[in-house]
């Protein structure tokens, strides 16, 4: 069966390793089958480019199966595009229609350093990560299951928080740039967790002092991270992360 | 003392000093809300209530220097709240839009804001720091309203309060780690009714003053 086909036009940003400022280029897009992702999209823009001697578009990804959290760029002014839960790798070109004309930007934040093209350094969450995203524990042999339970709805919640695969989106869509989605999510999940508690406080504050230091912008509350993000993390867990803070804070 | 700065400093500290004193604003307001509803009741029934107030002496004092600490507070951490996040971004992305989480409150905060403070100002000059013992506050009113472009200000400038508060006061909540998706949207709700019952309550007054008085 062949599938229906579209010709988009592409404004591209393209700036090159430690070019000062880039520019978006126009490219066409002939022939693209409406099952392709929006990646495979590139892919054949890219070989073309290839083709004709061209530097290729520079983008991240690796799984292309919206779980790993390497891909990412703002799309018409909406991270990953407009499609809600989505990643670029799982926006599908039958969500654009013939014609279209599509701006593709990276993501903008003081703390994630252009490196090329779309692709930026996302290191400062990892910094973040680093900072106290992790227990600490003991190996050896494997606890006993049920050892330590924990009642269906608190593993819920923590699983809900637990979704986030660190795209950076939160920040890219923030009028203020700030990574507090990222944040929240990574602190609530561990909080909520038995094996968390130990360090709870500890880890709230060095995150959330390893955020301020990279650069980051100050939430306001705007909530357009949690309309952006792929894994429709809440800004209920903001709202933890404040309280998780305070508590810290004030004992 | 020094953990207790430090946690000020921090991002979601200055969000808390802006929530702990837009709290204080918004207890302020509904209670200068309530005062000047007196003033629908007549002349009579508002300077009684001046009287009232007035008689509270120092307490009124401490009050105002409150509200003035407050003020300090909420400006002074507003405006380096705002600089931080302009240079948050230094490349600004060729095109930008709403995913849906905006509103005109949250992103003219700081803009609104600033209104506020040159509004509250003039009113300030208007009312309070006017020679008491010449003229009563309803004369103060009154001689005010009379002018056609003072009523359009006030009338503006309480439009303006209404909107900084629809996002700021549930916005306090989120900051304080009250959010909850059993409670929130009564919140959100009550952030609705206040804004409109301040914009009403306040926006009427000159337009009575000057045409229905
Ligand atoms: S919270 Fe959502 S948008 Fe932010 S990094 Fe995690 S998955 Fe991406
Ligand atoms: S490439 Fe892994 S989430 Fe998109």
């Amino acid at each position: 069966m062949i599938s229906k086909t579209i010709n988009l036009t592409l404004k591209v940003w393209r700036q090159n390793r430690g070019e000062k400022k880039g520019r978006l280029e126009t490219y066409h897009a002939k022939d693209i089958s409406v099952d392709m992702s929006f990646l495979e999209m590139i892919d054949v823009v890219n070989e073309d480019l290839t083709k004709n001697r061209k530097e290729p578009i520079a983008f991240d990804h690796d799984c292309r199966e919206g779980i790993c959290g390497m891909c990412g760029a703002v799309v018409n002014g909406r991270t990953h595009g407009h499609e809600k839960e989505t990643t670029l790798c799982q926006l599908h070109m039958r969500h654009f229609s013939d014609g279209d004309t599509i701006v593709i930007e990276p993501w903008r934040s003081r703390a994630f350093p252009l490196i090329k093209d779309l692709i930026v350094d996302r290191s400062a969450l990892d910094k973040i990560i680093q900072a106290g995203g992790y227990i600490s524990v003991n190996a050896g042999g494997a606890p006993d299951a049920n050892a330590l339970p924990i009642a269906g709805e608190v593993a819920e919640t923590a699983f809900i928080a637990a979704a986030c695969i660190g795209c950076g989106a939160c920040v890219a869509a923030c009028p203020n740039a700030s990574a507090m989605l990222f944040v929240s999510a990574k602190v609530s999940h561990l909080a909520l967790l038995p094996q968390g508690r130990p360090e709870a406080a500890k880890r709230v504050q060095a995150m959330v002092r390893q955020m301020d230091e990279c650069g980051f912008g100050n939430c306001s509350n705007e909530t357009e991270c949690e309309v952006e993000c792929p894994k429709g993390i809440s800004i209920v867990e903001i709202a933890r992360l404040n309280r998780e803070f305070l508590k810290a804070e004030f004992s | 003392m020094n953990w207790f700065f430090n946690m000020l400093r921090s991002s979601i500290g200055k969000k808390l000093l802006m929530a702990l004193t837009g709290l204080g604003f918004c207890l302020f307001l509904l209670i200068h809300l309530i005062g000047n509803l007196t003033l629908y009741g007549g002349k009579g029934l508002f300077l009684s209530y001046v009287e009232h107030l007035h008689a509270l002496g120092p307490l009124i004092r401490i009050a105002e220097l409150g509200l003035l600490a407050f003020a300090a507070i909420h400006v002074s951490s507003g405006l380096i709240l705002f600089w931080q996040n302009l240079q948050a971004r230094p490349v600004r992305y060729q095109v930008s839009k709403n995913a849906g989480g905006r509103t005109i409150g949250s992103a003219t905060m700081p803009y609104t804001g600033v209104l506020i403070l040159i509004f509250v100002v003039i009113h300030l000059l208007n009312f309070h720091f006017i020679d008491h013992s010449r003229q009563t506050v309803f004369q103060a009113i009154d001689a005010t309203f009379s002018m056609l472009p003072y009523v359009i200000f006030y009338t503006f400038a309480v439009i303006i309060v209404a909107i900084h508060i629809s996002h700021g006061f549930w916005s306090l909540f989120q900051t304080f780690g009250a959010n909850h998706p059993k409670y929130m949207p009564a919140i959100k709700g009550m952030g609705v009714i206040f804004s409109l019952l301040a914009a009403a309550g306040f926006g009427f007054i000159p337009v009575y003053v000057s045409f229905i008085m």
